[in-house]
Parts: structure tokens; sequence; C-alpha cells
């Protein structure tokens, strides 16, 4: 199977790999999947906390090519937008912009999760109430 | 020179030798007769290039040519072989013994079997791939007809020991049967000395073309026969109908000759430059070698590298290294490699394997550039490993909660 353009340049030149500081009280993170599926991802955001913009985000993952480039790509999307703005990115539009075969799909799925499990630990942390999602469709 | 693309997935298939190739060539244009035509030249040329090369082929395994039935492939031979001794035994028994780690081509034709009416019992092995002797006997009863264990295994290369099997076998007046596809031309297979009653393989894991391969049935002490899968004008003492592959047959004889000339030299060339590859990789951080080492065909190194996984790493290099993985990613199902996890190897470790199956063909700069590109792209992928990190920090990963997916 060949991989797209786009996920061959996430996979060779990732964005945003690192750790935030999960002690800090304004940093979300989000653990998702599980090592005996063949991906783990997590994804970090850090939020300003007056205008609740998120002002850096990164990743670690562990899997393919696939899953490398949508939570590469996951990041690059969430920086400069806000908690709420951020909720509204659905697996789906990683899905077209890396031009995933339907294989590759649940990559997609799982970083929509990691994006909504780390909204949810910044959320927690920070006094507000948990959101809880519909299951996502594909896994 | 060195010379890109690097293939290292030898257990998948083979270059065909390119003197081998060139073997085959007259009989495509000018000596492209039917072997089964008796009564002209054009018949009478194929039909010896057909006996040649069944002498070729049988000499390889100190088999007498008439014991070889030629087929379309090695997933042709272990079909007929196990539906045809279970159909021409069937008055004797319906018990087959195999075991988990064999090729989809014989479990499947086992499955099959056992709606017909068959019985199976899968053998498990232990963590090197190695079935327990004493299961195996214990696993005979008075319905017992075949016992199907493979000559060494395609993802780990573990040689089975099929001498002892065979002689179990003999003991209870059970036949033998191996998948040899992986073992024949690569390591001594004789099928006296191993006591075999029937095995499989295929040309083009040995430098051959692909669609010829072999069922090798015996015809003295015991006399074996199968109940033909393929019917038609009675071709191969009737046990496989369908017009001779001529040219595949006679590459596949030149292939055999080949590797019976210089297999003692390619093992050594090529056992040298696996070792020189895995020792390199084993140094990286828990690396670990999959299978056995003591009894391993002398090409193959299946590694796992904890928390990176195997199609990811893959994609470091493989646009100039050819590997397959244990990781099957890309399957629907997501599941890895059932042979390592019936080595009892974690999923996490399955997926994070890569088998290298080098070749005649390897050459020692192309195993430097593997060892650098492999080592490289693993570090670069374990730095962006979350599980990885976890690690260095001491989390042990079986006690995390993963939010399964």
């Amino acid at each position: 199977m060949a991989y797209s353009e786009k996920v061959i340049d996430h996979y060779h030149n990732p964005k945003n790999v690192g750790t935030l500081d999960k002690g800090k009280k304004n940093v979300g993170t989000g653990l998702v999947g599980a090592p005996e599926c063949g991906d783990v991802m997590r994804l970090q955001i850090e939020v300003d906390e007056t205008s609740r913009v998120i002002t850096d985000a990164k990743f670690k993952t562990f899997g393919c090519g696939s899953a490398i480039a949508s939570s590469s790509l996951a990041t690059e999307w969430l920086k400069g937008r806000t908690v709420d703005e951020a909720l509204k990115i659905d697996n789906m539009d990683i899905v077209e912009e890396l031009n995933l075969p339907p294989v590759k799909i649940h990559c997609s799925v799982l970083a929509e999760d990691a994006i909504k499990a780390a909204i949810n630990d910044y959320r927690e942390k920070n006094g507000m109430e948990k959101l809880t999602f519909k299951e996502s469709v594909v896994h | 020179m060195l010379k890109l693309p690097i293939y290292l997935d030898n257990n998948a298939t083979t270059p065909v030798d390119p003197r081998v190739f060139e073997a085959m060539t007259p009989y495509f244009l000018e000596h492209f007769g039917n072997a089964a035509s008796r009564n002209h030249p054009f018949g009478w040329q194929a039909e010896e290039a057909v006996d040649y090369g069944r002498e070729q082929v049988a000499k390889l395994i100190g088999a007498d040519p008439k014991e070889i039935i030629f087929t379309s492939g090695a997933t042709e031979a272990d079909n007929l072989a196990l539906k045809g001794v279970f159909e021409m035994y069937a008055s004797k028994g319906n018990h087959i013994i195999t075991a988990t780690t064999e090729h989809k081509a014989v479990l499947d034709t086992c499955k099959h079997i056992e709606k017909l009416g068959g019985e199976v019992t899968y053998l498990p092995v232990d963590n090197l791939g190695m079935i327990n002797l004493q299961e195996l006997e214990a696993a005979i009863k008075p319905t017992t007809i075949l016992i199907a264990i493979m000559y060494a295994n395609n993802e780990i290369g573990t040689i089975m020991p099929i001498k002892e099997i065979s002689q179990i076998a003999k003991k209870h007046g059970v036949l033998m049967f191996t998948d040899g596809t992986q073992a024949v031309g690569k390591i001594p297979v004789d099928v006296n000395k191993d006591g075999i009653d029937l095995m499989a393989f295929s040309a083009h894991k040995m430098y051959g073309p692909k669609g010829v391969g072999a069922l090798y049935v015996r015809r003295k002490g015991p006399r074996v026969k199968v109940t033909a899968q393929m019917d038609g004008g009675g071709h191969e003492r009737g046990m496989r109908s369908g017009t001779l592959n001529v040219p595949g047959i006679v590459g596949f004889g030149k292939a055999c000759e080949l590797c019976m000339q210089e297999m003692q030299s390619d093992t050594e060339k090529i056992s040298k430059l696996r070792d020189k590859l895995e020792s390199a990789l084993l140094k990286l951080e828990e690396a670990y070698v999959n299978g056995s080492i003591e009894h391993r065909l002398p090409h193959v190194a299946n590694i796992s590298f904890k928390y990176v996984e195997g199609e990811g790493l893959m994609m470091g290099f493989n646009k100039n290294i050819a590997v397959s993985s244990g990781s099957a990613c890309t399957s629907a199902s997501l599941e890895p490699s059932y042979v390592l996890k019936a080595l009892g190897l974690g999923d996490d470790l399955a997926h994070s394997s890569l088998r290298f199956g080098l070749g005649r063909f390897t050459t020692e700069d192309q195993i430097d550039y593997t060892i650098k590109a492999v080592s490289d792209t693993v570090n670069k992928l374990r730095d962006m490993s979350p599980l990885w990190e976890m690690f260095k920090e001491g989390v042990d990963l079986n006690k995390v909660e993963w939010a399964a997916h």
C-alpha cells in the first residue's frame, strides 16, 4: 500500500514531537490506544488561561506512519484554536487532509479521541465538568 | 557499489537466478511443446526437459524422480498432501496432527478438512517455536492418519526436529508430511534420512520461477498415495492433472541443481552476513530475537524492537530496504502475526517485529547500509514513542489502564 505524500512528509518531518509538563494546571494530556493494538497516541495541549487559546501542542505516537501523521497534523491544527474550536476537529477532516485509505481511518479516530481526552484532562484540572462524547463510529 | 533498493524479504520470494532464467528461455518460444504430446518432436523435447527437471528436483532432496509430483506451487502441494491423504486413507482414520505455527496453506486446508468431517489437533509451540515431541506422541490415536509439521518456519526460521517427528510417526504407523517450502534449497533436506513420506516445496523460494512447485510422495516403504484434487488428463501418475508448466519445471530443476552445488558456500556467506546484521541490531536497547537461535535457517533474523511499531519502522526505510513485519496494521483485523503470538509474545512485541530474509545476492555493503538505516529509524521513532518515554521513566506498561480502542 502506498502512502500519500502528506503522510510521508509528516512521518519524515513530524511537527511538534515532544512533551509538555503535565504537572502544569494549564496543560491537558490525552493518552489513547493500546500497545496490543499497535498504536498509542499521547497528545498534549497548553492553554492560555484568559483567552482559552491553545498556545502549544505536542505529541508522541507509537504506531504506523498514518498514526504518526494524524497526530502530527492534529497538533498543527490545535495551535491557535480555542479549546471550544478544537473540539470541532473531526476525524474525517484528518482523513481528507492526509488522504488516508479506509484501513487507516482508525488512525484519524485515534487522533480525534486524543484531542478530546486532552481537552477533558485540561477541563478536569481546571474545575470544569468532563465532556461526554458519542462513541466514535469507526474503531 | 551499493545497489538500492535492498531486497531482504527472501522468505516471501527470491529473485530468479539469471542462470535459471537462461535455462528457461528456450522453452517459451522454440521448445513450446506439450510434454504429454507423445507423437511429435515438440512433445518429445518438452517431455525430455520435464524428465531432466524432475531428476534435478529429486536429486536435491534425495528422492527418486518418480516420487516428484509437479504442482503450481507449495500451496497446491500442501492442499494435495492434506486433502489427498485425508481422502485416500479415509478407511483408516480421519485424524491429522499439525501445529499452530504452520503456514496458512496448511492451517486453512486443515480447517477445510474439519468441515469435511476430519479431526485436527493443533499442537502448541514453545517460546522458540518448537513443538514438544512428547505432546506429539501423546496426541496420536488409532484414527490418526497424518502428522503435518513444517520443516522450517517462514516467519522466524525455526527448524523443527523432523527426524525425531518422523520416527514417532513411523513407530505408530502414521504418515509424515512436511511443508519444506522454506527449508529445501537452503539447508540439507533428505527425504530418506529425514524419514519424510510427503513434502511440499516451491521453486520461487530458491531462486526459481513463481508458479511451479512439487509434492514429494514416497513410493517405497511405505508406498504412499494421495487422491487427486485436480481431475483431468491423469498427468503426474494420476495425482495431479493439468498440462505441465514446462519452462517452470526447467527453471525449478535448474534452481535445485544450483542450490545443491552452492548450498554450502551460500550458507557460509549468508549466515555470516545474517549474524553481522543481527548482532549489530541487538546492540540497540530492548531488541530481542524471535524464535530459536540454535535451530534456525541460516538466512533469517526476526527481531522485535520494543516500543516501536513495525509498520511505522519499515516506513522509515522502505524506499530503500524491503523487509516484512509481524505487525499487521494494514489488515482489517489489526491482528499481529499469529506465529509470533504462538511463541507467547505479547501483541505489543509482535507489533514491533521485523523479519529480515537474506539471500544469495545479498552483499555486505547492503547489510552495513541496513544496520545503519534500521538503527537510526528505531532511535528516531523511540524519540517520538510515548511508550519508550514511559519505559525510560520506569512506568510498568502492563499496569497502565489503556483506553482500548
